[in-house]
């Protein structure tokens, strides 16, 4: 992929940076992104359901759904490729209302937070699956934010460095995913 | 009688995951590799091309191809002639996943209870074994790390007789297919046929776990593994299900005799981490 076609943006972001990115686009991210899985989700949500604040303000904010492999010493992290989004969709829609402007990880979205993209003007990226050797490299600081006993699952900040990811279902609700099987589906 | 003793098969197992993690088979390097020059999808292509490059900073740094080190599958075929010395062998084998995934950093994704707590067992204990009993005096062992991404889109079909192939094909399709880009494509998909319930699954982990270049002894079944393969790539899919003809690498198919009314039909579906390394003591 040529640099040309590659699309070098800022986390944080506005949603004029959200809704720039296309289904398709090769984009690069450098800044702060949130990393959170399931358990931390799951807790972020029990946060809200208690009427307690967030353990950090999400307005703006890009979530990277990962678990990391622990870092070797003088690393900064260990392995840390996309987890499976779908897992994470029962979540998504609650806190793309309190701000979340975008999300990666790989795999499906559900219809209801395709919806809830388009309402709040998110656009959701894949990075590549199962490359956590190579992405690791754009990672330059983990630092765990809350909940340390859930050990890779932890709330997390990241400083990245041009971390590659692809946006695969943008703001429109344009999605690669299909766009891009559909001209070599033959069966 | 052989005495193999229980430090033995810890220190083993402990060496053996952190090489099935850090170190991709060379046969799946060279398939991806390979696919590169094969596949028209340019992003496809990319793709490809960072898993390879990904392959060589984890074998050069010794660090996970992939962060989800799963859990440890251990295929262990333990020669009848073998006397395990000093221990109990279970603990053994789970001292040793124990030992490599604390000392080769490799992350822990196990949790003691699968409902309520879900609390993390700390060293990625216990191994999934599988074990037999086999002519001989050595012990073989396999580990496979299965990452969840690929596990969760395993699927079970009863299926019966009277659905034959085209059952058998629609079950395989359909899976790969709702698997999609969760699975991490390219994948490696088994195929477990006939049997029972659990031995339809346990031949299905078996054939994920194969060598990637290895074919079914039945030229029956070799010709269905090359038939489902082709259809595979044809759903479009292709690598991280962003489009291309590379959606798998590899299907094996495992059977098993069954019963006159049956014909279980199981998918595991392993991504292009196809990671595994064996022992022999
Ligand atoms: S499906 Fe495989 S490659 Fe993808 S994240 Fe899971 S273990 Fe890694």
């Amino acid at each position: 992929m040529s640099e040309s076609q590659v699309k070098h943006i800022t986390a944080p972001f506005d949603i004029s940076t959200a809704t720039s990115l296309r289904a398709g686009d090769s984009v690069r991210i450098s800044g702060v992104i949130l990393a959170a899985r399931d358990a931390a989700h799951k807790r972020l949500c029990e946060c809200l359901d208690a009427g307690q604040a967030l353990p950090i303000d999400l307005t703006g904010h890009v979530v990277y759904y990962v678990g990391p492999s622990p870092a070797k010493p003088g690393q900064a992290i260990g392995s840390a490729g996309p987890t499976t989004s779908g897992r994470m969709d029962a979540y998504t829609p609650r806190l793309l209302a309190c701000g979340l402007r975008g999300m990666i990880g790989k795999g499906y979205r559900s219809q209801a937070v395709v919806e809830a993209m388009q309402k709040f003007k998110v656009p959701y990226m894949a990075a590549v699956g199962g490359a956590g050797a190579l992405i690791a490299r754009s990672i330059k600081k983990y630092t765990v934010l809350a909940w340390p006993e859930l050990g890779p699952e932890a709330l997390a900040l990241m400083e990245v460095e041009d971390f590659p990811a692809i946006c695969v279902i943008d703001a429109l609700g344009n999605n690669q995913y299909e766009v891009g099987q559909a001209p070599y589906k033959t069966l | 009688m052989k005495e193999i003793s229980c430090s033995t098969i810890t220190e083993a197992v402990a060496q053996l995951a952190i090489k099935a993690c850090c170190k991709l088979p060379h046969d799946v390097y060279a398939a991806m590799e390979a696919r590169v020059k094969t596949e028209p999808s340019p992003v496809g292509q990319d793709i490809l091309r960072q898993l390879v490059q990904n392959a060589d900073i984890a074998a050069q740094e010794s660090v996970p191809i992939c962060q989800d080190t799963g859990l440890a599958v251990i295929f262990a075929d333990v020669g009848q002639d073998v006397h395990i010395t000093g221990g109990d062998f279970t603990q053994a084998i789970n001292a040793g996943v124990a030992k490599g995934y604390v000392e080769g950093y490799l992350r822990k994704s196990s949790v003691c209870e699968p409902l309520f707590k879900r609390t993390n067992t700390g060293d990625n204990t216990p191994a999934v074994l599988h074990v037999r009993i086999v002519p001989g005096e050595n012990i073989h062992l396999r580990l496979a790390p299965k990452g969840a991404g690929s596990e969760n889109k395993s699927v079970l079909k009863m299926l019966v007789p009277a659905d034959g192939l085209e059952g058998v094909k629609k079950t395989v399709l359909d899976a790969v297919v709702t698997a999609g880009p969760n699975a991490c494509p390219p994948m490696v998909v088994g195929v477990g046929l006939g049997g029972n319930m659990e031995l339809a699954c346990i031949l299905a982990k078996r054939a994920a776990a194969r060598d990637l270049n290895s074919v079914n002894p039945d030229p029956a079944y070799a010709e269905l593994e090359q038939d489902l393969l082709q259809m595979i790539n044809k759903t479009g899919i292709g690598p991280q299900g962003l489009g291309g003809i590379t959606t798998a690498l590899a299907v094996h198919i495992e059977w098993a005799p069954t019963h006159i009314a049956s014909l279980p039909c199981a998918v595991n579906i392993n991504c292009h981490a196809a990671r595994h390394a064996d022992v022999v003591l």
